[in-house]
């Protein structure tokens, strides 16, 4: 049997299309269809189109204290993580010698991810805590006099168990795009004369955008679709854009929550599309 | 800039990279300036080593490296005003022709102006006007080579090395870019020095060919004299175009000696006043391919100051303005003779036919 042109394209896609369908496609749609239509109150639904939930969204001023919050989460983290994520990166590729060696500190790196997100972001409590290690750390050496409170349920305890979380994220890719650069193009810069902080700053780091690109879409696209970690680590003292979804749907809220989730949808597709207008990512993905 | 000069000398230079093995070893060589010298050898000769330690990216284990007759050991590439083109050029994939060229002005600070007024001078004589603003994966074989050349040579450096420079191109353009780095070497008027493993390349541009192998060098000599005059049989048989021969030594009288083969009878051969020859010694002698004649033996026999040696054609391969004529003869792998086309047809020979390999006495070379 021979097939067309035509139907062999569509073949090629049919996994893709397998996955991106029930997953990606029709949830959207779902809770596209949820935001505009009229609830009763008790949870039911009925059709009705109204554009209303999302003026009530757009006009809340909470609404924008939360995206504030919830950027500003992002943007910390990612600053942390793409910095922490680059040395790693950096020494892995340039500084360890051996490629066996350096293959098994880059799983190494992996280790915390063993556990699970929530022992790992439990586990800072009693280092972080009021009575926690650094705490007693502090005291005992006699830095401070007054145990730190700013450590635990703040916003610096959500951007440490943030950067914990997500740093592997950017280690991955940065170690991708920059063990890709061949050693000789580092030599030839040496030979040409340029010193440590040329190579860095004209042949390494230009060089590993992609990376840092790809890695800075995991992480924001992460922050800003979790509100577990706000809750647990802030203490219930700071509220995420996911954390208001979550309210919202706990009192049967459900268009309400379904014109939320649409705009952060959309609000994540324009930050990953100001990322890639940034640094072309193509090269990493089709080299 | 100072034009300092670019004549570099190698003193008992060696390279180990773990203490028991030597990459290189016992090396002494003088390049004189201006030169044209190419390394040859198999690869892991140790010709890169050399070629790297010159350029200040490797240090000696032991050894002095002398460049215009200071020791540049220790100093960086900057210092020794060297420059390096890399094996498969590693031009900076994520910058233009234009930056790739000013890059090492721009990292040694030299103001814009001055620096746009150099690049487009050189950009101008490499001819890759049009694509000044392309980034190296846009551009030919030949046109990166150009780029890593105008890069390299964009400081005025004294001596310039090339690792393996043509190594990436295709056989037709591997021809053309070799007239052009021989071109760009006298245009420049500075010392070049290239490795590579193509003896053909060697012998094109080189004013001086370094033999090596095994981390020593075999021979170091103008390109005819490698050619011609090989030193031992590793010279002969990497050059090629040579017939090596081993044989004992039988007699030995004031103008000829002969030697004896397990595989051919006695035949004559010269006497240099250079090397004494004694009766009884193991000698290798080499024939060039195109000095031999091949005969129909029982015709008029072997010219006066000629020797030959039989054998039977096991091939002919046909080459344009010469035909490759393979014999099972002497005992050796291989003994080829060039006969001019002309002269084959003559009396053209089909394999299998018994022929004399004729040359005259004084055209076969001594070994060591």
């Amino acid at each position: 049997m021979k097939l067309s042109r035509n139907m062999t394209g569509w073949l090629n896609v049919t996994p893709l299309l397998a996955v991106l369908v029930p997953f990606f496609i029709v949830p959207i749609l779902v809770v596209s269809v949820a935001s505009v239509m009229q609830t009763d109150g008790y949870g039911g639904m009925f059709m009705d189109f109204t554009l209303g939930k999302y003026l009530d969204v757009a006009t809340s001023a909470l609404t924008y204290n939360l995206y504030f919050a919830t950027i500003k989460f992002a943007l910390l983290t990612l600053v942390f993580s793409a910095f922490i994520g680059f040395w790693v990166a950096y020494f892995l590729v340039f500084h360890v010698r051996s490629k066996l060696i350096a293959m098994g500190l880059f799983l190494v790196c992996t280790v915390p991810f063993w556990t699970s997100n929530i022992i790992r972001m439990i586990s800072w409590i009693p280092l972080l805590g009021k009575e926690g290690l650094v705490n007693q750390a502090l005291l005992g050496a006699g830095l401070i006099h007054q145990p730190l409170e700013f450590l635990l349920y703040s916003s610096f305890a959500v951007v440490v168990a943030y950067v914990h979380q997500l740093t592997i994220f950017m280690i991955v890719p940065i170690f991708n795009s920059m063990a890709r650069i061949d050693k000789r193009v580092i030599e030839a810069a040496l030979d040409a004369g340029a010193g440590r902080w040329d190579i860095m700053r004209m042949i390494v780091i230009p060089m590993s955008k992609s990376g840092i690109a790809l890695g800075a879409i995991f992480v924001v696209s992460i922050v800003m679709g979790d509100f577990f970690v706000v809750k647990v680590m802030s203490g219930g003292g700071t509220a995420s854009v996911v954390g208001a979804f979550y309210e919202d749907i706990s009192v049967l809220q459900y268009p309400t929550a379904a014109a939320s989730a649409v705009i952060l949808t959309i609000i994540v597709m324009l930050m990953v599309a100001v990322i890639l207008r940034v640094v072309d990512i193509r090269r990493e993905i089709t080299l | 800039m100072s034009t300092g000069k670019g004549d570099i000398e190698l003193a008992g230079v060696a390279k180990s990279y773990d203490g028991s093995t030597y990459a290189v070893d016992g090396i002494n060589l003088k390049i004189p300036d201006g030169a044209y010298c190419c390394l040859l050898g198999p690869s892991g000769c140790g010709k890169s080593t050399i070629l790297r330690m010159i350029a200040g990216h490797e240090d000696p284990t032991v050894g002095e490296i002398l460049i215009g007759g200071e020791d540049v050991v220790g100093l960086d590439p900057v210092e020794r005003r060297t420059a390096m083109m890399f094996q498969s050029y590693a031009l900076f994939p994520h910058l233009s022709v234009r930056d790739n060229i000013a890059f090492a002005l721009r990292v040694r600070g030299m103001a814009k102006g001055a620096r746009d007024d150099k690049v487009d001078a050189m950009i101008e004589k490499v001819q890759l006007g049009e694509f000044a603003n392309r980034l190296p994966a846009q551009l030919s074989g030949g046109q990166q080579q150009r780029v890593a050349l105008a890069r390299a040579a964009i400081t005025e450096p004294r001596v310039l090395l090339l690792d393996e420079p043509l190594s990436a191109l295709d056989e037709h353009l591997r021809i053309k870019m070799r007239a052009e780095l021989s071109r760009m070497q006298r245009d420049l008027g500075i010392t070049f020095i290239h490795v590579t493993h193509t003896q053909m390349e060697a012998i094109a541009l080189a004013d001086m060919v370094v033999v090596m192998d095994k981390g020593q060098i075999r021979q170091a000599a103008p390109a005819p004299e490698v050619y011609a005059r090989p030193r031992d049989r590793y010279v002969a048989e990497f050059i090629g175009g040579q017939n090596v021969l081993s044989g004992t030594i039988g007699q030995v009288n004031g103008v000829r000696a002969t030697l004896a083969g397990a595989r051919f009878s006695a035949i004559n051969i010269p006497i240099v006043q250079s090397r004494r020859l004694e009766s009884g010694q193991m000698l290798d002698i080499a024939v060039r391919r195109d000095d031999i004649d091949l005969l129909r033996p029982g015709g008029a026999g072997v010219p006066e100051g000629s020797t030959a040696i039989e054998g039977s054609v096991i091939g002919v391969e046909y080459q344009g303005n010469f035909v490759k004529v393979m014999l099972e003869a002497g005992g050796e792998d291989e003994f080829v003779a060039y006969v001019p086309e002309r002269r084959f047809f003559e009396d053209a020979l089909s394999i299998g036919d018994r022929v004399l390999a004729v040359w005259q006495i004084d055209h076969a070379h001594l070994l060591a």
